[in-house]
């Protein structure tokens, strides 16, 4: 099969992508594919269909290539593609439609309000930031409504550090939210099909907690895979992941975040297209599962080549 | 002519996350404090052609005649083509001392050439003379802010880097010499100080010769080493010159590094080191583990350039150059940056170090900026410690004169829709009027905690 490999773009997760794209080529050769490497530019439409693939395994993460734009130019050209669809992936993107989606599917997620930056230019929205401050409490956490990794992401302990942490928001995105901070352990469950795969736990081992970054250093972060969960955690858990998955619409795969607090799992967001890099989390939960990553690749192909993924 | 198969780009294939894990159990510890960070990784968007990039440090080689390289590789070729192929000394030829001797000379200096080694770039002066005298915790101090390039160097041989404030006139000395009194309280000894003390990376700043003289005797009455890094020294646009720290201690307790990179070419990959004998001699079986000797094929070629005897007017060139961007740099940020913002204002060197307000954080500023096509190196970059958040560091020697105006006029835009947005959000007016006089040599350094 001819499997073009989308990768790269212009998006802040460059660097990301680019290794998660040589990786699934690597496994893709392997599996004895003909693969075809494109870094996303404007000559994409015209490769494409000069170069008529099978199948676009699309590997780009953040603006561009994970929020549907790419995903529906391949619906255009008729072309199958892995991961979730175009709308579903506007969806996960957009932090605020999938939470929006996440409550109107009866699932717990934390107490937000959201801005665009009009509201604060134009309209005052800085007056209303007191009472929202009072509902949501401190600390709470600032984020680009639209962005990957921990770009942006901002713990504010106060009312003083609030517009600072809003000014690092809207560095990322025109629209950022504040959410109640949720206090408990931090959860990944990678979704492959309809399976939830075995459940990863980020825990910090140093430094800061109410620093992001921390989170996504190697040597700073462990991932437990399994996590250890209570059946009865366990089932909780990927119970609101599937839900979450379901009510995004997602097909292929994709990684739902989520706090597990006292009170139960708090759902934060779905990465539409999770990192494959050597470290990312959903080959790890794969492997945890039995899957090598030309197996995991495998299943995402066949996955993208169903029927009833279109 | 049979066909031959086209190479593919793909590194070898290799396995799972538990490979990764089988890996990260040989990993040395020290691998552990090298970090990558999500912020590498906007670095590395910087690349794309449509961007302006302020990040590099990188010199101007176009300005470098195409007629000349040819001539001199050509006489390489038909000259020495044996020799010029073979391994050379660990030293370096006695032949590219004479060159770094006379590049020496020019700032009066005038070291015993068995004093100096010739490296592979300044860069690896740097990661031998950590080589030679780190041991795991051991403390150095730099400046704050330093090199972004010495802090991977130092991590990865596990120093504990303590860094000194700088202002206008370079590195606090008297700051230093606090510190290295509560040091020595601890019972603790630096193993060295590094210093750019002329036009720093990443500050612009240039130590004064009180300092200077200070430092130097500072460093005899305790017995420390200082590591002088001069890459920029040559190249001043204005003021006095500065006696290099070499010169005033005579090579004692100073070791020297210097490099062609910003005079010629970094692409040549020549740099040296002048230290002490026996810290001269542990360098040099440094050396000889790392990478045998020097390129032999680039140190004939500055041999063959400096025999030219127009190197110094090359440098000249570049000055005059390099004068007028540093020039345009500073006029598009007055024209461009806020009011509360403040820069360096550099007498040679590469770069403007610039701070902004307090609640700009020059990390998120740059994915902004990316998205406008311009790129700087964020402040963060050149601490150990996180600060350095509301700081850039602009290059000027890298790009054209109508790529700087347009870059800081980018980067002015971005600044400016960050300054509204805070206006906006604190209610407090924001100073709309860029500044209209000359602005004030005020270095813009603050220390951790303290308030804006």
């Amino acid at each position: 099969m001819k499997v073009a490999v989308l990768k790269g773009g212009r998006s802040l997760e460059r660097g990301v992508s680019l290794r998660s794209g040589a990786r699934v080529e690597d496994a893709l050769e392997r599996l004895g594919h003909e693969v075809l490497p494109i870094d996303v530019g404007p000559d994409l439409v015209k490769r494409l269909v000069g170069e008529q693939p099978d199948l676009a395994f699309v590997a780009m993460h953040g603006v561009g290539g994970e929020d549907g734009t790419v995903q529906e130019l391949l619906e255009i050209l008729g072309i199958p593609f892995t991961g979730p669809s175009a709308a579903a992936c506007a969806r996960c993107m957009d932090k605020v439609q999938a939470k929006d989606a996440i409550e109107d599917a009866g699932l717990p997620t934390p107490h937000w309000f959201a801005f665009n930056q009009t509201a604060f230019r134009e309209f005052g929205a800085a007056d209303a930031l007191g009472r929202l401050e009072e509902t949501l409490g401190f600390p709470l956490v600032v984020k680009p409504s639209r962005g990957g990794s921990s770009l942006g992401v901002r713990f504010a302990r106060s009312a003083g550090e609030v517009p600072q942490a809003l000014v690092s928001a809207f560095s990322y995105d025109d629209r950022v939210l504040l959410e109640r901070f949720v206090d408990g352990r931090e959860l990944a469950v990678s979704i492959l099909g309809d399976e939830p795969l075995p459940v990863v736990e980020a825990i910090l081992l140093e430094g800061d907690r109410y620093d992001f970054e921390a989170r996504y250093e190697i040597g700073r972060t462990r991932f437990d895979v399994p996590a250890d969960l209570t059946a009865e955690e366990h089932r909780a858990v990927t119970e609101a992941a599937l839900g979450t998955y379901r009510a995004l619409g997602c097909t292929g795969f994709a990684r739902i975040d989520l706090i597990l607090g006292e009170d139960g799992p708090w759902l934060l967001e779905a990465n539409a297209i999770p990192g494959l890099t050597d470290t990312s989390l959903l080959p790890q939960a794969a492997e945890a599962a039995g899957l090598s990553f030309e197996q995991l690749v495998e299943r995402i192909l066949d996955l993208a080549l169903e029927p009833a993924a279109a | 002519m049979a066909e031959v198969p086209e190479p593919t780009h793909r590194r070898r294939s290799h396995a799972g996350t538990r490979d990764l894990e089988r890996y990260a159990g040989l990993f040395a510890e020290r691998t552990g404090v090298m970090r990558s960070s999500a912020m590498r990784d906007l670095m590395a968007i910087t690349a794309r052609p449509e961007v302006i990039s302020l990040a590099g440090g990188l010199p101007d080689t176009s300005t470098f005649p195409p007629q000349s390289f040819a001539a001199q590789m050509t006489r390489i070729a038909q000259e020495s083509a044996a020799k010029a192929l073979q391994y050379g000394p660990t030293e370096g030829f006695e032949e590219t001392k004479d060159c770094i001797l006379e590049v020496m000379g020019a700032e009066g200096m005038l070291p015993d050439p068995d004093d100096i080694i010739v490296t592979t770039g300044g860069q690896q002066a740097i990661d031998l003379v950590c080589k030679t005298l780190i041991d795991p915790g051991d403390v150095v101090i730099c400046e704050a802010p330093t090199y972004p390039g010495a802090i991977p160097t130092l991590c990865s041989y596990q120093a504990d880097v303590v860094q000194v404030e700088c202002d206008e006139d370079g590195m606090q000395v008297e700051v230093l010499e606090q510190l290295l009194a509560d040091l020595r309280a601890e019972g603790r000894r630096p193993k060295f100080i590094y210093s750019v003390p002329s036009f720093q990376n990443p500050a612009g700043v240039t130590m004064s010769l009180e300092r200077r003289r200070r430092l130097v005797e500072l460093a005899r009455a305790q017995e420390l080493l200082v590591v002088e890094d001069n890459p920029y020294g040559l190249l001043r646009y204005g003021g006095e010159p500065m006696p290099p720290l070499y010169q005033l201690d005579g090579g004692d307790f100073v070791i020297y590094l210097g490099t062609f990179s910003k005079i010629l070419s970094p692409g040549i990959r020549l740099g040296w080191a002048v230290a002490p004998p026996p810290v001269m001699e542990k360098i040099v079986l440094g050396k000889q583990a790392a990478d045998l000797c020097t390129s032999t094929l680039t140190q004939y070629f500055v041999r063959e350039y400096f025999a030219e005897r127009r190197w110094q007017r090359y440098v000249d060139d570049l000055v005059e150059i390099y004068r007028r961007r540093r020039d345009t740099m500073l006029e598009s940020l007055r024209d461009n940056f806020p009011a509360e913002a403040t820069w360096t204002e550099p007498e040679g060197g590469l770069f403007i170090w610039a701070t902004l307000p307090d609640y700009i954080d020059t990390s998120d500023l740059l994915a902004k900026a990316l998205r406008a096509d311009v790129a700087f190196v964020p402040g963060q970059a050149a601490y150990v410690d996180g600060r350095g958040s509301h700081s850039m560091r602009l290059n000027f020697s890298g790009v054209n004169e109508d790529e700087i105006r347009e870059g800081v006029r980018r980067i002015g835009k971005v600044i400016a829709e960050q300054v509204e947005l805070y206006g906006a959000l604190t209610g407090e007016q924001p100073l709309p009027e860029p500044r209209q006089e000359t602005a004030p040599n005020v270095l813009p350094f603050r220390k951790a905690g303290e308030a804006g």
